[in-house]
């Protein structure tokens, strides 16, 4: 015996770390026919890395202050050492982690991972989009310019627009009545500390759920049905070392795009970083035209497109917080008889293309100034939306669907 | 000549829509080129000589402009006017009450601004200032109405005056014409304003040229990991069939 | 392995090499993304403006006066000392613990009996070797609460460490080494530079 091997072996007796390598890596059989979508789940968690340690280093030349926080990231721009590629590093990633979680989403619809068993993955996964998007409204407000001092200031009001309690809960949130030094303070305390321990969890069960029930594919089919004499998935592959030297590649093209914009346009036309928040955030004084970064913008459109009710902008809150509540039902809503789009029928690719069309639409929308002729294409997709989910049980149990092979198809 | 005839196209282009609400105003186009430093250390001088007396750039050390390839005696000679250190910030001495009283609010510091406000949107501004009495500073601006800021560079480039025109109800200005002469010509005047501009852009993000450069390493880096990873990919792969 | 059931045949040495190659490769990629923050935790552009050299007018001491500048957030001492203090620093050598300058507290040109380049100028960081207080500067000969002997220094009064005029430290004191004297040079009679030697870079 080497001395590793009896390294390992006094570790194994302590702590399963061969066992956990073997569960998790080298015996986690992988459908061997996963396609470019399936990058996306890896990419995500390296985006959460880079925005972790990026994160930390910021920390430390950061000041959250109202007085200070303004001048303190051009400070980490201009006076730290390579402060403006860690801090680009991190607004990049803010940006291209909400990329990467959609086509990873996109991914689950296309091809039914959802459904059972991975309904708990699904939820879970909908529970870190959702603490993602709270880390990521957290987070621009740290900046202090103008787009999040008055984004801040819109997203807290839409809290007042909740029935009676609405006032003392958005000033509750503020701990003031305007966005102000307090705000900055808190947010900042869950922006670094409170959201990325929640992401860590979830994303931590998440891919435990995933290991307990197995990854999906594009065909749909449970590989855990064929398995040959040693229980092994006649489908499955290791996903080491078959998936990671897969990943490293699908990793290192996914870095040539991120460092292109980081690198040549880390303002990326002004969608990653605004113009307007170039300028210190000014209370008395709102921009001309105030829009959320691109990925918050389909929820906005949908909240500006439902008009208000009994004198009330509650119904628009509602609609918004609906929009993304009903992503948890969706295992539940898809009564179709298989999982992939490869042999589901016409209603359904007609459905999801609709849907995308909608949901790109209403981002595209929700960046525009609500003009009426804006509003009514805003109130058509967002009508799309809810269909896509509330219909989902008729059209998908009346859709003529192909018979899903035995094996997956390579 | 022909820059002239092409400004005062541009310019008059430029205010058509002033007058309609959240119009946009058409820009000239900023000559900007980080890489010609003569451009940005004559931009540096006019920036040190005429916009620091109201303007702050607290986020600007007079040392980085070592980057423009000046040392720092050349620094400390010709333009360390407002403080005493080179590695100083480019700070005022009018205080934040006294730009506000003086000017209606207070000018606002210009370490960012080519990022706020955009270099074409600057190169325009500074060329758009024209005689209005109307104004208690006696300026107003083409893309910036009722500017509070007087056009501290009118002994330069000149007094120039609107020229109006009918569009439907109201007036609005068609053109600008220079009316009194400064000491300088009006192309000669664009062509300061355009080294101005290219300094601001630079200060604006003084580490972009090296960010670029670093950018094509880390390209040119990646390439080559892409072409090891994937032969790599390959080989394993054969296993699988 | 069980893929080599299925009758392919595995260049062992074809992956083991492509396996180095990258994991060189990804060991370069991480170091690169390391450097940057690693380097991001050293001084800043701020502090190493506060930390740069300083230049002083010391024509405008008084003999026996003393000035106090601020260098790297520090105090640093300079006191134009007149004949008569130079003619009383040589006759303590005895009760003094490094009288000759032994400890490397002093950039070499300054090791020697008055601890400076010019006689007059002391030069010295204002700073306690013992835990870190500015002790004050006491030129009163023979002060009553310093004793008869008193030949003029410095005193701290935190835990009362005394230095003379050379800033050199006493016998018996807590503090263990002279005071520091910082790297500088004269740029012209009336100039002086506080950071980098005449030598240095």
């Amino acid at each position: 015996m080497s001395a590793m091997q009896k390294l390992m072996g006094w570790v194994d007796d302590r702590f399963p770390l061969t066992a956990t390598y073997k569960a998790h890596l080298s015996e986690y059989y992988a459908p061997k026919n996963f396609n470019f979508w399936y990058f996306f789940g890896s990419l995500a968690l390296l985006v959460l890395v880079i925005q972790i340690v990026t994160g930390i280093f910021l920390t430390m030349n950061y000041k959250p202050d109202a007085e200070l926080a303004f001048l303190s990231v051009e400070y980490i721009m201009r006076d730290v050492e390579w402060g403006w590629l860690v801090r680009y590093m991190h607004s990049t990633g803010a940006s291209m982690f909400f990329v990467v979680v959609y086509l990873h989403m996109f991914r689950g619809l296309m091809y039914g991972s959802y459904r059972k068993p991975r309904e708990l993955i699904w939820i879970f996964g909908v529970l870190i989009y959702l603490a993602l998007m709270a880390e990521a409204f957290l987070g621009y407000l740290l900046p202090w310019g103008q787009m999040s001092f008055w984004g801040a200031q819109v997203i807290v009001n839409l809290f007042a627009a909740v029935p009676f309690i609405g006032e003392d809960l958005s000033i509750w949130i503020r701990g003031d009545y305007v966005i102000s030094d307090a705000t900055l303070n808190r947010f900042f305390a869950f922006h670094v500390i409170a959201l990325p321990l929640v992401l860590i969890a979830l994303v931590a069960v998440h891919l435990v759920a995933l290991h307990e029930v197995g990854s999906n594919n594009p065909d749909g089919v449970e590989i855990k049905k064929k398995k040959d004499a040693n229980g092994i998935p006649l489908d499955g592959i290791p996903f080491h070392p078959y998936y990671t030297v897969k990943d490293i590649v699908g990793v290192i093209v996914f870095l040539m795009v991120f460092s292109a914009i980081l690198f040549f346009a880390p303002e990326m036309g002004g969608y990653f970083l605004e113009a307007a928040n170039f300028v210190p955030a000014d209370p008395l004084k709102t921009p001309e035209h105030i829009a959320p970064l691109w990925y918050f913008t389909p929820f906005y459109a949908i909240l500006r497109a439902v008009p208000p009710m009994f004198g009330s902008q509650f119904p628009g809150v509602v609609a918004m917080g609906l929009s993304i509540v009903l992503l948890f039902f969706l295992p539940w809503l898809d009564r179709s008889k298989v999982k992939s789009i490869r042999y589901r029928g016409p209603i359904y690719k007609i459905a999801l293309a609709l849907f995308i069309v909608s949901f790109v639409g209403l981002g595209y929308l929700g960046l525009l100034p609500a003009t009426p002729i804006a509003t009514l294409f805003a109130q058509v997709f967002s009508v799309i939306y809810f269909l896509f989910f509330l219909l989902m049980p008729w059209y998908t149990s009346i859709d003529k669907t192909k018979p899903e092979p035995e094996r997956v198809t390579g | 000549m022909k820059r002239l005839k092409n400004f005062i196209f541009l310019l008059a282009a430029a205010p058509v829509m002033a007058f309609a609400a959240g119009a946009t105003v058409h820009l000239d186009k900023a000559p900007v080129n980080l890489s010609d430093r003569e451009s940005l250390q004559r931009g540096a001088r006019v920036f040190v000589n005429y916009c620091l007396n109201c303007h702050s750039a607290s986020s600007m050390r007079y040392t980085r402009m070592e980057d423009l390839g000046l040392t720092e005696d050349q620094i400390k000679a010709n333009l360390l006017f407002a403080a005493d250190k080179p590695g100083e910030t480019m700070k005022v001495g009018m205080t934040k009450a006294d730009g506000k009283a003086w000017f209606g609010a207070t000018p606002p510091d210009l370490s960012v601004i080519s990022r706020a406000r955009g270099a074409d949107w600057l190169y325009t501004y500074l060329r758009g200032f024209y005689r209005d009495e109307s104004r208690p500073t006696g300026w107003n601006n083409t893309v910036f109405d009722k500017v509070g800021m007087p056009h501290v560079l009118w002994s330069l480039q000149g007094e120039m005056v609107p020229v109006m025109k009918k569009d439907g109800e109201h007036e609005v200005i068609e053109r600008l014409e220079l009316a009194k002469p400064g000491s300088v010509t009006l192309a000669e005047y664009d062509a300061m304003v355009g080294d101005l501009v290219n300094y601001l852009v630079w200060m604006g993000e003084p580490a972009q040229l090296k960010r670029k450069q670093v950018g094509l390493m880390v390209l040119a880096f990646l390439a080559i990991f892409f072409v090891v990873a994937y032969y790599l990919k390959k080989e394993y792969w054969k296993d699988i069939h | 392995m069980s893929q080599e059931a299925e009758g392919q045949k595995v260049d062992a040495r074809k992956r083991k090499f492509l396996i180095a190659a990258t994991s060189a490769v990804g060991g370069v990629a991480v170091a690169g993304v390391a450097v940057p923050l690693v380097m991001s935790m050293m001084p800043s552009a701020r502090a190493k403006a506060a930390g740069a050299p300083v230049e002083v007018d010391i024509s405008k001491i008084e003999p026996g006066m003393l000035l106090t500048v601020e260098w790297r957030g520090k105090p640093v001492w300079i006191v134009n000392r007149t004949p008569e203090m130079l003619e009383l620093l040589a006759k303590h050598d005895d009760q003094l613990a490094d009288a000759n300058s032994e400890m490397p507290q002093q950039p070499d040109y300054c090791k020697n009996a008055t601890r400076s380049i010019k006689p007059e100028y002391l030069v010295a960081v204002g700073i306690c070797t013992h835990l870190g207080c500015s002790p004050t500067y006491r030129k009163d000969v023979g002060a009553a609460d310093l004793g008869a002997d008193w030949p003029g220094g410095f005193f701290c009064p935190c835990h009362g460490s005394r230095f003379d005029l050379a800033a050199r430290v006493y016998k018996g004191v807590p503090a263990p080494t002279n005071l520091v004297v910082p790297p500088h040079q004269y740029l012209s009679d009336a100039k002086l530079l506080i950071g980098v030697d005449a030598q240095g870079a």
